[in-house]
């Protein structure tokens, strides 16, 4: 079969080639030939060989796949020289493979000359650019390297420029082991497996390849194993390889416009980020503070500049705590820089909060608290035009009379996501996604009702609060809780204690009439009281609902509850608000205890942060008197040397 | 108690004379905070304004709640630099304080090393000269 290939052109040598690069480069000429349209396709080497002036190679794709080889141009021009393609003025079969087997030649060393390719070599080694199929033709030894570099290579979509740097690759997944426990094994490999798939035709290293390959198999339509391989079935196989290839790398479509390959988070690395978040703050959609954050990332033994570099920048609002996607690529970079590469100058673009969240929605939320709440909301519904919602809702953040400066950002995030969903009325899909808990899907829809700016200014004030189900230690929080009760019931399914909102709005069907809207309006009021209140304790960065001193939270209530007020057009505040606190009574009992035990658990940990702190404290002011000491010293140096000026 | 968190000079000849005057400045911005007394520390105002003028150069100064000081010294012969203009620079500087803070891996008395805070100070600094 091989030697008929060769033979069949008599211009040149006769060509021995092993089945395994029989089958690569028949795959590799169907793709560089599929280009020029009537190609043969993954047509079996028996249909090329019968009509071999009908299938070329059209030039580009083979320059291309000439290129990704790596071999410097003038060793290029020689191959293409030689392999009779200048003289035919076409890449035929023949002269294809003559290249490839040249071009293996000259990755192995050995000079480019007809001669070389009648000895045995491995197969040519290919980098591929993004534009075709990434496929890894490799010798067993880069296949062992590659399977060690689990980690990072497992999805190789998006490693296009991380092979430039795969000797730092290398050193990855030993360097790894201190920060991860690496979700190593083949089955995750689902990449490099076309190559795997011909090592394994070739007979040299099945047992490594096999696991991979099962892994490949789901996404491959079964074409039987890979054992053999008789004629038809691996130009089939090929075939299905390369359909799935395309179709993966369709998918990746929308993450592969950065160039940037280092920065971006694969699905494996994401993973386990996320994972690691969790441990060490249960619920995904909060955030981690600082100081927590700092003890996790100190064990990544990076020195404490470059720790401190990296802080500042993945925190992109400063607001020294971490939320998920800025703690994925603090994590990234920390990874990134043990593994060798340089810290950029600024955050990459593939790094940055919006782009993590648009590229990878969270897949489960494990509690329904901050479905609607946080920056994660954009992430659940579909990655949509997630720049224009953020551009309206810092335009609306500008008519929030709800005082948005505090220090922490969370509270702008929660207002930015809150009024993402104020804004777009028009995003159908808001209320479509399933992924949303019932809360989303009620808000969105009740923000396409309204049409009058009245009602849209208490919705945008509703927004914002997104309360918790945390119970509050303020008499604020009381009130808002008991609210939440009450309106719980009418909202299926919901754990999360924020619903008031929704739940008023859909008994209006049309927003213009006014009695119905001055109804809609008590309740949304009563809910904006509550849910500003239970806000409040999402400002604070504290992860545990606990930490946070009451004080501060009451203060920030009240110039909210003013805010709100000032907010209302109407008078009908006085009214609701007796009728509320009537209702909060017997919730405030319940809360009560659940209170005690969270503001005894917040004094023991005050009391340690005080205990900490004094010890810092009396540590710097010994510092205070040896520098002052010092200086005294100098000064009165100072004083002798320099001649009296009038200052 | 008075030791540099971070010193900058454009340009950076006779750095150590700005060095001095900064020094010395600071028992200036020490007289006018303890003036003021300390049932009005929270009137008290952040901006110090002029703390004194010599030939050569302005001196202003800027205290934080915490105690940190901001001295800046400015060329006389720099006369377009109105004082809302070195308000916002102070304002300015405090923020990005404020965000080096923030970092956890920050402990507050280190020298400041935060790059975003250096590329700040570097952009006003050009700007004024």
């Amino acid at each position: 079969m091989e030697a008929a290939a060769g033979g069949l052109c008599g211009s040149g040598p006769p060509l021995l080639l092993s089945e395994g690069e029989q089958q690569c480069y028949s795959e590799l000429f169907a793709r560089c030939a599929g280009a020029s349209g009537g190609g043969p396709g993954p047509g079996p080497p028996e249909a090329a060989r019968a009509a071999p002036g009908a299938t070329t190679a059209a030039a580009g794709p083979v320059a291309d796949l000439f290129r990704a080889s790596q071999l410097p141009a003038e060793t290029l021009h020689q191959i293409t020289e030689l392999c009779g393609a200048k003289r035919v003025g076409y890449f035929g079969l023949t002269q294809f493979y003559v290249a490839l087997k040249l071009i293996a030649a000259a990755q192995s060393g050995l000079p480019v000359r007809i001669e070389s390719i009648k000895c045995e070599l491995p197969l040519p080694r290919f980098m591929m650019s993004k534009t075709d199929a990434e496929i890894r033709f490799g010798n067993t030894a880069e296949l062992h390297g590659t399977k060690v570099q689990i980690p990072y290579l497992i999805t190789e979509k998006n490693t296009f420029k991380r092979i430039d740097d795969e000797d730092k690759q290398e050193t990855q997944s030993p360097s790894m082991s201190p920060l991860a426990s690496p979700p190593s094994s083949p089955p995750h490999y689902q990449r490099v497996p076309l190559s795997h798939g011909y090592s394994k035709l070739r007979s040299s290293t099945e047992q490594m390849h096999s696991a991979p390959y099962e892994a490949r198999q789901p996404l491959v339509p079964p074409e039987g194993p890979s054992s053999g391989g008789p004629g038809a079935k691996p130009p089939r196989h090929q075939a299905s390889l390369i359909r799935s290839f395309s179709v993966e790398r369709e998918l990746q479509d929308n993450s592969t416009s950065y160039p940037d390959e280092p920065w971006r988070i694969t699905e494996e690395q994401r993973e386990y980020y996320v994972n690691q978040f969790r441990s060490l703050q249960p619920d995904p959609s909060s955030f981690i503070s600082g100081s927590v954050a700092k003890n996790f990332f100190t064990k990544s033994k990076l020195s404490i500049p470059e720790l401190s570099y990296i802080w500042e920048l993945s925190d992109a609002d400063c607001d020294g705590a971490l939320t998920l996607p800025e703690f994925c690529a603090a994590f990234h970079l920390i990874v990134a820089r043990k593994n060798g590469y340089p810290l950029p100058e600024g955050l990459p673009p593939t790094l940055q909060p919006e782009y993590l969240q648009a590229a990878f929605p969270k897949p489960k939320w494990e509690c329904a608290l901050f479905d609607s709440y946080s920056e994660s909301v954009p992430a659940n519904q579909q990655p949509r035009d997630l720049n224009r919602m953020e551009k309206l809702s810092i335009k609306d953040m500008a008519d929030f009379p709800v005082p948005t400066q505090d220090v922490t950002g969370d509270d702008k995030q929660a207002l930015k996501s809150a009024t993402d969903e104020a804004l777009p009325k028009d995003m159908s899909e808001d209320s479509a996604t399933p992924k949303d808990s019932n809360s989303l899907k009620a808000r969105p829809r009740s923000r396409s009702y309204s049409s009058t700016s009245i009602e849209e200014a208490m919705k945008r004030g509703e927004d914002p609060p997104t309360p918790p189900p945390r119970p509050q230690k303020t008499h604020s929080r009381a009130s808002s809780l008991d609210l939440n009760k009450v309106f719980q019931p009418s909202v299926p399914a919901s754990k999360s204690g924020l619903l008031p909102p929704p739940p008023a709005l859909p008994p209006r069907p049309c927003p213009s009439q006014s009695e119905q809207a001055s109804e809609a309006e008590v309740h949304p009021q009563l809910n904006r009281a509550p849910s500003q209140a239970a806000e409040s304790s999402p400002t604070k960065k504290e992860i545990a609902y606990s930490q946070p001193p009451s004080k501060p939270i009451r203060r920030k209530f009240r110039p909210e509850n003013q805010a709100t007020e000032n907010q209302e057009p109407s008078t009908i505040v006085s009214g609701p608000a007796p009728v509320a606190t009537v209702k909060t009574h017997p919730a405030v009992q319940k809360q009560s205890s659940k209170q005690k035990k969270a503001i005894q658990t917040a004094i023991r940990k005050n009391k340690e942060a005080n205990a900490v702190l004094a010890r810092l404290n009396s540590e710097l002011q010994q510092q205070l008197k040896e520098v002052h000491q010092e200086r005294i010293a100098l000064e009165n140096q100072l004083e002798q040397l320099r001649p009296v000026t009038v200052l | 108690m008075n030791y540099p968190l971070y010193i900058r000079s454009v340009p950076t000849e006779n750095e150590l004379k700005f060095h001095y005057m900064v020094h010395t400045s600071l028992d200036v911005v020490d007289e006018k905070i303890s003036a003021m007394g300390k049932a009005l520390v929270d009137q008290r105002e952040l901006y110090l304004g002029l703390l004194y003028p010599t030939e050569d150069y302005k001196v202003y100064g800027y205290v934080t709640n915490s105690k940190v000081k901001f001295v800046m010294v400015v060329d006389s012969s720099n006369t377009a630099l109105r004082d809302n203009e070195i308000r916002s620079m102070f304002r300015k500087l405090h923020n990005s304080y404020t965000d080096v803070m923030c970092n956890p891996f920050y402990n507050p008395g280190d020298r400041i090393q935060s790059r975003a805070f250096d590329g700040m100070v570097t952009s006003m600094m050009i700007q004024v000269c």
